[in-house]
């Protein structure tokens, strides 16, 4: 049977919302399942820093639950109505800022370093597993695979520590920390860009070197079964230039999974790119859940989270949009 | 499977495979060797000068509180290979259930099963895994953090899975034995497993390199317990006591390279898998493109199963 042309769209962002429900939920489950009482814990140590109102209190327990009588109902439905006020309550070890705008102040830098990083490593390695699956076993392959797998085995966290060894500390090429001078006003002026980029050199190499393997190896097992393909084979029958044969036929199909993964890839990016921002003491979301960690900061780890997991599944949605456009046979089932 | 892949000859096989097991006999029985044999210990103190590097004393050097780093290395492998072991197993089992049986019905059971991948796909595991183990503050010990990367981790693999079930679902074998009247299970089984077997094998490969990575991420960042000795944990201990400012090189690349060396002879092994599963290639291999004819060779899918 047909369906509506619009009904796979609307299915699709109806499985979103729900996913998006669920990681809030996740939110909320978490610290009740936990050993302890989290909220006590917070609690404490706000009063610690200063005074704690009443308002602040039932903030508190709304997040992170606790002994206050209430049901779990009760608290469930008081807890959505302050994440849809994107109200998170106050961070601890930015006292008192709210954890909403501590997230905000680190969420651009992550996207941007993030974003462009991914883009890079995506194009590049899987131009890199075009060349190198399209005749297995070549020279090309042998030695592209041997180091791309390496790298691909290598920790994030690793890669940043020998790359500010080696182009910080030891040639001084690059700073060593931060996301731009200090001093400088964030802003559109070539000042401020020239540092900024300078800055996010070390930790975009990381990522791109740490992650453009992963898209090689793909891209190049699925060329290496596709040009055995049926078709594959009759356009090469049928005299086609070669380029064309490799990009128009075999490329383009093999490229359908590596789409695919890329969604999934970038939660894995975004989680690498938060153990590099550590090394790199980068001011996006990575350092300051750092900072969380540390110092048992568990409003400021759960808004983090949040926001993390909402922006991942938020680029799933487009890219899981995009594949059902290119790829006609998972129409009929998405 | 392994036998099989031994016997096809192939060197990259051979030193992946070699590298694995050998792995995993300093996994079991390092740190016996390390304490008694050596007469080493990856936990005393001042057991030699601070800082000091590779020496016929100390094969390693030693880290800033004077602790034998090749004692700490060799005794770190056990933790990290068997929580990648454990963890891998987990979440490989998990990605082929959840993405066989979502990318194949199309019905109610499908969708709701996708939904949940896609619910598990959206949470990113690293810092989930961050958040549970913040909460847990180190309890449970190896075996606890093996289970929570399992448990965090399968859903990128049974997205990929669940893409190629989807597709295969549609061509025409896979379609021919459904509507022959085939048992369910017995065309998963029999018609689409064996074309994911090398997805699969090699989902399992890459997710024991991804436990072990995680682990030493979480150890890393401190997350874990900083009192366990493991690669993670020796790497936290380089980075907060300034094992690159005093150019201690000693300290801070062998856990490094040691995750590399187990990730990359995984790899290794996963180019012998990819050729056991589509012997089409193995001709490729040995010279030019394969000699088509009408006649051509169909592969044999329950023997690519075993």
């Amino acid at each position: 049977m047909r369906r509506l042309r619009g009904a796979p769209f609307v299915q699709r962002i109806g499985f979103y919302l729900i996913a998006a429900w669920s990681a809030v939920t996740i939110n909320f489950v978490l610290p009740r399942l936990m050993p302890g009482d989290p909220a006590s814990a917070i609690l404490f140590k706000m009063s610690e820093l200063g005074p704690v109102s009443e308002q602040q209190e039932e903030l508190v327990h709304r997040l992170f639950g606790g002994a206050r009588g209430q049901s779990w109902w009760h608290e469930y439905v008081s807890y959505l109505n302050g994440i849809i006020h994107v109200d998170f309550g106050r961070s601890i070890s930015f006292y008192p800022a709210t954890v909403s705008s501590v997230v905000k102040s680190g969420f651009l830098w992550t996207l941007l370093l993030v974003g462009s990083a991914t883009v890079i490593a995506f194009v590049i390695g899987t131009s890199l597993g075009v060349v190198a699956g399209w005749r297995p076993g070549r020279a090309v392959d042998s030695v592209g695979s041997l180091v791309s797998i390496f790298l691909h085995s290598v920790p994030y966290f690793w890669v940043a520590l020998i790359l500010a060894y080696v182009f910080s500390f030891t040639l001084g090429w690059f700073p060593l920390s931060g996301g731009a001078d200090l001093g400088l006003v964030p802003g559109f002026t070539p000042e401020f860009l020239n540092s900024a980029v300078r800055h996010a050199m070390l930790p975009a190499a990381t990522i791109v070197l740490t992650s453009v393997s992963g898209w090689m190896i793909h891209m190049r097992n699925m060329m290496a079964s596709v040009v055995n393909e049926d078709y594959v084979l009759l356009a090469q029958a049928k005299g086609l230039p070669g380029h064309r044969v490799v990009f128009s036929y075999a490329a383009r199909n093999a490229v359908l999974p590596s789409i695919s993964g890329f969604a999934v890839s970038i939660g894995m990016v975004v989680g690498g790119s938060l153990l590099t921002e550590m090394v790199f003491n980068y001011p996006g979301l990575g350092s300051l859940l750092n900072q969380a960690i540390v110092n048992v900061d568990y409003p400021l780890m759960q808004g983090l989270f949040l926001i993390i997991s909402l922006t991942v599944l938020a680029a799933n949605f487009v890219v899981d949009s995009l594949y059902v456009l290119i790829d006609p046979r998972t129409r009929e089932a998405s | 499977m392994i036998r099989r892949l031994w016997a096809g000859g192939d060197r990259k096989v051979t030193v992946g495979l070699t590298v694995l097991v050998l792995m995993l006999l300093v996994a079991l029985v390092g740190p016996v060797v390390v304490g008694s044999l050596l007469g080493q210990s990856p936990t005393k103190l001042h057991a030699g000068p601070p800082l000091a590097g590779p020496s016929g004393e100390h094969w390693l050097g030693t880290t800033s509180s004077g602790v034998d780093v090749f004692a700490q290395f060799i005794t770190g492998t056990r933790v990290s290979v068997f929580v990648g072991l454990v963890g891998g197993t987990i979440s490989t089992f998990l990605a082929v259930v959840f993405g066989l049986v979502s990318g194949y019905h199309t019905g109610k059971v499908g969708a709701a099963l996708t939904g949940f991948v896609n619910i598990f796909l959206v949470i990113p595991g690293l810092p989930l895994l961050l958040l549970i183990a913040s909460y847990t503050r180190g309890r449970g010990g190896w075996a606890a953090v093996a289970l929570i990367i399992g448990l965090t981790s399968w859903a990128g693999g049974a997205r990929v899975k669940r893409a190629q079930t989807l597709s295969l679902r549609n061509r025409d074998f896979v379609a021919a034995a459904r509507y022959s009247g085939d048992k369910q299970s017995r065309v998963l089984f029999m018609e689409v497993v064996p074309h994911l077997a090398p997805v699969i094998a090699s989902t399992f490969l890459f997710a024991v390199v991804g436990s072990i990575a995680a682990e030493a991420g979480l150890d890393f960042i401190g997350a874990g317990n900083t009192n366990t000795v493991s690669w993670g944990t020796m790497l936290y201990w380089a980075q907060s006591q300034g094992a690159l400012q005093s150019g201690a090189w000693w300290w801070f690349l062998p856990p490094g390279l040691g995750i590399a060396l187990v990730g990359t002879a995984a790899g290794l092994v996963n180019f012998g898998i990819d050729e056991l599963s589509d012997p089409r290639r193995r001709t490729l291999r040995t010279g030019g493109r394969p000699k088509r004819g009408p006649k051509r060779r169909k592969v044999n899918r329950t023997e690519v199963a075993a």
